[in-house]
């Protein structure tokens, strides 16, 4: 790992001012970045702790509940407020990573994790995403865990965060603060798609720090489930990961949120397959024709055609779950 | 708004930066140093940041209890805390296996919390408690999980071994060991590539069902 400074500015204010320099990147738990940074995939300057600013705490607010940054994956995971209002999130929480990287790595951290494939992490091959203009090692590669929504022809790389595909489910916002103030980001803008410019994953602004999310009240804390699907039972990336909500009247499904992981640069909202749910009766028929509309539009590359079949039979069983089917 | 020395802030910003500095530049010459400097530090130096190099050059302190000792260090940013423990403690009962947070044999507790020393730097953890697989025994005497494994076999290699005890005695004061689903679960960040796993499960359910305090 090359040299860097170390530097844990004492105030939030004092963050904001150092994090506004080139070369510079803000560390919080670190699983990401420490391990990009031994493998010389990035390598930063300077490195701002902020693990000591008070950006831990999961809390009612206004306009819903309101998650610091700082807060752990594992204790949002286990928190009494996040199990009885969005037991979704906690799922998806419980399905990504280790404990052990559970017990570092924090809500900000988590969603600014690199999007990213196995040709990223090896510096001795093309990827446009480490290297702008270099080449993309995964098309015509080996790209079993790629996209297959929304990618371009310089990167076909997914975003690995099962935490964020709840949380694009759930309409939540991320908080940003600047020199500018602050800035409200939902979370469905926050991700980009690859485009031209694979080497950027996210909008957040030069010199932002994320300050927290916040999630709407909603009615689906009842009926909704995440369902993921791996090559090992667990501690494994998502082949395809699937978060779904629903707000049943009886038999009638009145309201319903859909997302995928494991599929896009960035957690992928269903929102046609949403609007093909409202309003009809709970059925392994209805939830089938939403997964036909869902995976519309999708593109494999050889490695990942068996995600055709996968995701839309993930779709159609995270339903069956959410809904009380199965 | 910035101040200088809140309460819950080492000092070491301003004023270990600031004397280190004048040494560092005292007892060594610009052009020594960029000889033998990495490319960051010779950029800086092109730009004429003096004060960059010196920085870079730093390193901090750190104050660490590991296993109920204190120890007061100085060490590089980019050292992890598995490096520290291990080099610089000489405690190399905590394994390097991948060293990329996938393997789960450099499990130690931060604060009580189990975490992956190699993806963790040893600034970041300054002030806080660490115990490792040498600080669960007391004296002569074995710590219960130490104890389960030896009695199921719970491996054969050994090197993940004190990973997985570190990670089974946290899986149990989690909560997370109330059944053999949840114990593998559980343990998911720990790879045994002997296979030792059912006997693992065994010795960790052992330890939960006898009640005794973790």
């Amino acid at each position: 790992m090359k040299q860097f400074q170390y530097s844990r500015p004492a105030t939030q204010q004092a963050v904001i001012d150092a994090i506004n320099k080139p070369g510079t990147k803000i560390i919080a738990g670190g699983t990401n970045l420490v391990d990009l940074m031994k493998r010389g995939v990035t390598a930063p300057d300077k490195l701002i702790d902020i693990n000591h600013l008070p950006l831990k705490n999961i809390s009612i607010g206004k306009g819903g509940l309101q998650i610091g940054a700082l807060a752990l994956n594992s204790v949002v995971s286990e928190d009494k407020l996040v199990l009885q209002n969005h037991p979704l999130l906690s799922m998806a929480l419980k399905a990504g990573a280790s404990p052990q990287l559970r017990n570092m790595a924090t809500v900000g951290g988590n969603i600014l994790q690199r999007t990213r494939c196995a040709y990223f992490y090896d510096t001795t091959m093309p990827c446009n995403k480490r290297e702008p203009g270099s080449g993309c090692g995964a098309i015509g590669g080996y790209n079993r865990m790629h996209a297959i929504f929304g990618a371009s022809d310089k990167c076909i790389a997914v975003h690995p965060s099962d935490m964020c595909v709840a949380l694009v489910a759930l309409d939540a916002t991320v908080i940003v603060q600047s020199k500018k103030g602050t800035r409200r980001i939902p979370f469905a803008d926050f991700h980009r798609l690859p485009g031209e410019h694979p080497d950027l994953d996210n909008n957040l602004a030069a010199g932002e720090l994320i300050l927290g999310v916040e999630i709407p009240d909603n009615n689906f804390a009842k009926n909704s489930y995440y369902l993921k699907i791996r090559d090992r039972q667990s501690y494994a990336f998502a082949l395809v990961s699937v978060a779904a909500a629903l707000e049943l009247d009886g038999n009638t499904i009145k309201n319903a949120r859909l997302a995928m992981g494991g599929v896009a640069h960035k957690p992928w909202r269903l929102v046609e397959a949403e609007k093909a749910l409202v309003g009809k009766t709970v059925s392994a028929e209805t939830f089938n024709i939403a997964a036909q509309i869902a995976i519309q539009g999708a593109k494999t590359y050889g490695g990942n055609d068996f995600k055709l079949k996968l995701a839309p039979a993930t779709i159609t069983e995270a339903l069956k779950h959410a809904s009380g089917l199965v | 708004m910035k101040s200088k020395n809140p309460p819950e802030e080492p000092a070491h910003e301003d004023n270990f930066l600031e004397s280190s500095r004048r040494d560092f530049l005292k007892h060594s010459g610009l052009l020594t140093a960029i000889a033998f400097t990495p490319s960051p530090l010779v950029k800086a130096a092109q730009s004429g940041l003096d004060e960059k190099i010196a920085d870079l050059y730093e390193k901090v302190p750190v104050s660490l209890e590991v296993n109920g000792v204190k120890h007061q260090l100085s060490i590089e940013p980019r050292v992890t805390l598995l490096d520290l423990l291990r080099e610089q403690l000489e405690l190399t009962g905590t394994k390097k296996g991948c060293d990329h947070g996938q393997c789960g044999a450099c499990t130690v507790h931060v604060d009580g919390h189990r975490v992956n020393s190699c993806l963790t730097l040893g600034v970041i953890v300054s002030g806080k408690k660490i115990t490792t697989i040498e600080g669960l025994a007391k004296g002569d005497q074995l710590h219960p999980m130490q104890e389960a494994f030896i009695k199921h076999d719970g491996f054969q290699c050994g090197y993940c071994t004190p990973g997985q005890i570190m990670s089974a005695v946290a899986c149990i004061r989690e909560g997370h060991a109330n059944s053999e689903h949840e114990i593998r679960e559980y343990m998911s960040g720990n790879i045994c590539r002997c296979g030792a796993y059912p006997n693992i499960v065994n010795a960790i359910q052992e330890v939960k069902e006898g009640g005794q305090a973790v």
